[in-house]
C-alpha cells in the first residue's frame, strides 16, 4: 500500500508541473444542463420521459483533460453532443469561452470544440478521399485562400503520422488506427481550442490504441489543447486526465482531480466503478463488485439517490431524499455518506 | 495428474482468397485440463477466433481445416459426421460468444431457448427442463427466475443477456466452455461481475474454460495459462505469473508496455508502442512472424521458421524467439520494477 502511495505520489508530482491555472474563465461551461427525450415504449402505449442529462455542471478549463466516466447509458454521450453544439438542452446554458451557445452560430462553435469520435469505420464518409476528409472543415469555414488547403492538409497529415501520399486514399484503404488519426487531422485542421474525445481509443487494438493516446498526448502540449474525454476505460482516464467526473444516470455524482479520484473515491459508485478495473496483476483474481444483478434504467430513475438499488452502503434517507452535491478537497461528491448534517441511520 | 479435457495439436485454418491462400491458423497447439481457464490473447486478426471455431467445427464453409490432434475428453474430433459434432456441440463443449444480442434467437422466449439445448441432447421432460432452465438461471444471478422464462431477449440488458449465455452454456454441463470475447460489449462493472461469476461456475463444475480476448487485465486476472497469438501462430505460452512477470517474446512484451496501468504508468509520458503492421497471411512466410516489428531482429530470424522452445527457468513456459534468452534481461528492468 505505501509502495502505491509513493507511486501516486510521483504521478502527482509530475502532474503538478502541467497543473492549469483553475482562475481562468472555463473554456466550456455547463451550468444546469437538463435533456430529456420523448421515447416510445410500445405501439399502443404512451410515450415517456427519458432523462438522459440532468441539472448537469461542468466546468472545462484551458489547459485541462477533463476525462467524463460512466456506465453506458448514463448520459455521458449525450452530454457531449450537448457540449458540442449538436444538440439543444432542454434546460439550462451552455458557454463557450464565457459566451452562451445559444448567442453564438454554429460555425463559431465548430471553430472552438471539434470532435474526435468512437468508431472510425463510421465515423468517416467512404465515399471521399483521405485529403478531402480532412479538409472538410476549412471548406466550411472558408476564411484562408482556398490555394494553401491543400498544404495545409498535408501538414497535418504529417503531425498526426499519417504518410502525405495517403492524401487521395479511401478510408476503406486504410487501418483503424490510421482512420483514428484521420479523425483526429479532420478535428485539429482549423485549429480548434477544445476537443471532445468520445471513446477515442475503444474500438482499437492495444498497441494501436496506445500510439493514438500517445498522439493525443503530444498534441496536448504542441498545441495547446484542452481535451474532455469520454471514455469507460479508467485505465485510460488516470493516464490521460487531469480531473475526473463520474456520470450516473444523467447526474455527475463526483468530481475530483484524478489522483484524489483514484486514490481516495468518495461515491459508493466511484468505488465500484474503481474496483472494477481489472490491472494486468495475475493472482489477483477478479474483484467482487457487490454491485447485484439489478441494471439502471434511465427510463425508471429511482427516487431518492438514484444510485440506492445498487448501493452496498445504502441508508434508508438514500431511498427517499436526493443528495446535494458536498465539497470535497478537489471536487464534490453527492452522497448522503458525507454530509455531516444527515442523520446515519443504517 | 488431471483430467485432460481437450487436447489440440498442429491445428490450421486456411481460408481461400483470390490472391491464394490465407494461412489464418499456423499449428497452433495448446491443451486445457479440468478446472483449468485458458486464456488466448492477441490483437485483431490474430487467429484467436478462428482457432475456437475449428475446434467446435464452426468455421465457415470454405475454411480448410486441419490438425494433428483434436480431441475432447479423449474423444477424436477430426473424423466426426456433422451429426456427431452437434451431438457434441452444446452438451459436452459450449460456446458462449461476444455479442448476447446476435446469438439469442429474438423470436423466441429466454426460457424456450434455454430448455431446447437440454431436450435436444438429454432425454428428459419440458418440466425437467423448465426446472433446471430456472436453477440456472439462479445460479446465474438473475432475480425473479420463474418469469423471465418468458421475456424475450430485447426485453433484457447486455449484462443479463449474457447471464442467459452462460446459463445456456451449463444446461448440459458441459466438460469445456469456450468463451470468445464474453464480456467485450459490457461496461467495466458487469464485466467484472460476468468473469467473477464464470470463475466460480468453473470451480464449481470443475470444467475447463477456454477464454478468448484482447484484453490483459482480463487474462491476468482469471488465467491458469496464457496462449499469446500473433499472426496466426502462438508466440509464448505458459502460466499467468511467467507471462506476466517474465514476458520472454519481444511481442508479449512489447504488448504489455502499450496499456496503461493506474499507479504504475507516468501520466503525460509516452505509453511504448509496437511500430509497423501485422503482416499478410497469405502465401508462405519464412522466419518469425513478428520480425519487421521487433527491435531485437537479426538476420537469422528472418530466414528459419522459429520453433517454440522452453524459456529460461519455468516449466511449461514456452517462446518462439531464437533470442529470448540474451534479450531477457535488459528490456524487461522496467515492467519488473513496476510490477514490483
Amino acid at each position: 500500500m505505501t509502495q502505491r502511495n509513493q507511486n501516486a505520489e510521483g504521478v502527482g508530482s509530475a502532474l503538478r508541473l502541467t497543473q492549469p491555472t483553475h482562475d481562468s474563465t472555463p473554456m466550456l461551461e455547463a451550468r444546469g444542463v437538463s435533456r430529456t427525450f420523448r421515447v416510445s415504449v410500445g405501439l399502443f402505449k404512451p410515450k415517456r420521459t427519458l432523462r438522459a442529462v440532468e441539472d448537469v455542471s461542468l466546468a472545462v478549463r484551458p489547459g485541462e483533460v477533463v476525462a467524463l466516466v460512466g456506465e453506458s447509458g448514463c448520459g455521458k454521450t449525450t452530454l457531449a453532443r450537448l457540449l458540442l453544439g449538436l444538440l439543444p438542452p432542454t434546460a439550462g446554458e451552455i458557454r463557450i469561452g464565457g459566451e452562451a451557445t445559444t448567442t453564438l452560430p454554429r460555425r463559431a462553435i465548430a471553430a472552438l470544440v471539434q470532435p474526435v469520435f468512437q468508431d472510425p469505420y463510421s465515423s468517416l464518409n467512404p465515399r471521399k478521399s483521405i485529403g478531402s476528409i480532412i479538409a472538410l472543415p476549412l471548406r466550411v469555414q472558408g476564411g484562408s485562400d482556398s490555394s494553401t488547403w491543400r498544404h495545409r492538409v498535408e501538414e497535418m497529415m504529417e503531425r498526426v503520422g499519417l504518410a502525405r501520399s495517403l492524401h487521395d486514399n479511401f478510408p476503406s484503404q486504410l487501418s483503424g488506427g490510421q482512420r483514428q488519426r484521420v479523425a483526429i487531422a479532420r478535428a485539429l485542421i482549423n485549429r480548434p481550442r477544445l476537443v471532445i474525445c468520445d471513446e477515442p481509443t475503444s474500438a482499437l487494438d492495444v498497441s494501436v490504441q496506445s500510439q493514438i493516446l500517445n498522439l493525443l498526448q503530444e498534441l496536448r502540449r504542441d498545441m495547446g489543447l484542452t481535451y474532455l474525454l469520454i471514455s469507460h476505460n479508467l485505465a485510460v482516464v488516470e493516464h490521460m486526465a487531469t480531473r475526473v467526473a463520474v456520470m450516473y444516470l444523467g447526474r455527475i455524482v463526483e468530481e475530483a482531480d484524478t489522483d484524489t479520484l483514484f486514490r481516495a473515491p468518495k461515491h459508493p459508485y466511484t468505488q465500484a466503478l474503481l474496483a472494477s478495473v481489472l490491472t494486468p496483476e495475475p493472482g489477483l483474481g477478479v474483484p467482487d463488485t457487490q454491485l447485484g444483478a439489478a441494471y439502471p434504467n434511465p427510463l425508471e430513475v429511482p427516487p431518492g439517490c438514484r444510485f440506492h438499488p445498487r448501493c452496498a452502503r445504502v441508508m434508508d434517507v438514500c431511498k427517499t431524499v436526493a443528495p446535494a452535491p458536498i465539497a470535497t478537497a478537489s471536487g464534490f461528491a453527492e452522497c448522503h455518506l458525507y454530509n455531516p448534517g444527515e442523520p446515519r441511520v443504517s | 495428474m488431471s483430467e485432460r479435457i481437450l487436447t489440440v495439436e498442429d491445428l490450421r485454418v486456411d481460408l481461400p482468397v483470390p490472391a491464394g491462400s490465407l494461412h489464418a491458423v499456423q499449428g497452433v497447439s495448446f491443451h486445457v485440463d479440468r478446472g483449468e481457464t485458458v486464456c488466448i490473447v492477441g490483437e485483431s486478426g490474430c487467429g484467436k477466433t478462428l482457432t475456437a471455431l475449428a475446434i467446435m467445427d464452426l468455421l465457415p464453409v470454405r475454411a480448410r481445416r486441419t490438425a494433428k490432434r483434436l480431441e475432447l475428453a479423449g474423444r477424436d474430433m477430426l473424423n466426426l459426421s456433422e451429426r456427431e459434432m452437434s451431438d457434441i456441440r452444446g452438451a459436452r463443449a459450449a460456446m458462449i460468444f461476444q455479442e448476447p444480442m446476435t446469438s439469442l434467437n429474438p423470436a423466441y422466449t429466454i426460457g424456450n431457448q434455454l430448455e431446447e439445448a437440454l431436450l435436444r441432447h438429454n432425454r428428459v421432460s419440458r418440466r425437467q427442463a423448465r426446472e433446471r432452465a430456472v436453477y440456472l438461471l439462479e445460479r446465474v444471478g438473475i432475480t425473479a427466475a420463474g418469469s423471465r422464462l418468458k421475456q424475450y431477449p430485447h426485453q433484457l440488458s447486455g449484462g443479463l443477456r449474457q447471464r442467459v449465455m452462460i446459463a445456456m452454456a451449463l444446461m448440459c454441463a458441459p466438460a469445456m466452455i469456450l468463451a470468445d470475447e464474453p464480456t467485450t460489449a459490457l461496461d467495466v462493472t458487469i464485466q467484472a461481475q460476468i468473469l467473477h461469476l464464470l470463475a466460480e461456475l468453473q470451480r464449481e463444475f470443475s470444467m475447463g474454460l477456454v477464454l478468448i480476448t484482447h484484453d490483459l487485465g482480463v487474462v491476468a486476472r482469471i488465467a491458469t495459462r496464457v496462449v499469446v497469438m500473433y499472426a496466426g501462430e502462438v508466440v509464448e505460452t505458459g502460466t499467468a505469473a511467467a507471462i506476466f512477470s517474465n514476458p520472454a517474446h519481444p511481442y508479449t512484451r512489447g504488448l504489455l508496455a502499450c496499456i496503461p496501468v493506474p499507479g504504475r504508468t507516468q501520466r503525460g509520458q509516452p505509453l511504448g508502442t509496437i511500430p509497423g503492421m501485422v503482416p499478410s497471411l497469405i502465401g508462405e512466410q519464412t522466419g518469425c512472424h513478428f520480425a519487421g516489428r521487433c527491435s531485437h531482429v537479426i538476420d537469422p530470424c528472418r530466414r528459419q521458421p522459429i520453433p517454440l522452445e522452453a524459456a529460461r527457468g519455468q516449466g511449461g513456459h514456452l517462446v518462439r524467439c531464437i533470442r529470448h534468452a540474451e534479450i531477457a534481461e535488459p528490456a524487461l528492468v522496467g515492467w519488473v520494477e513496476r510490477q514490483r
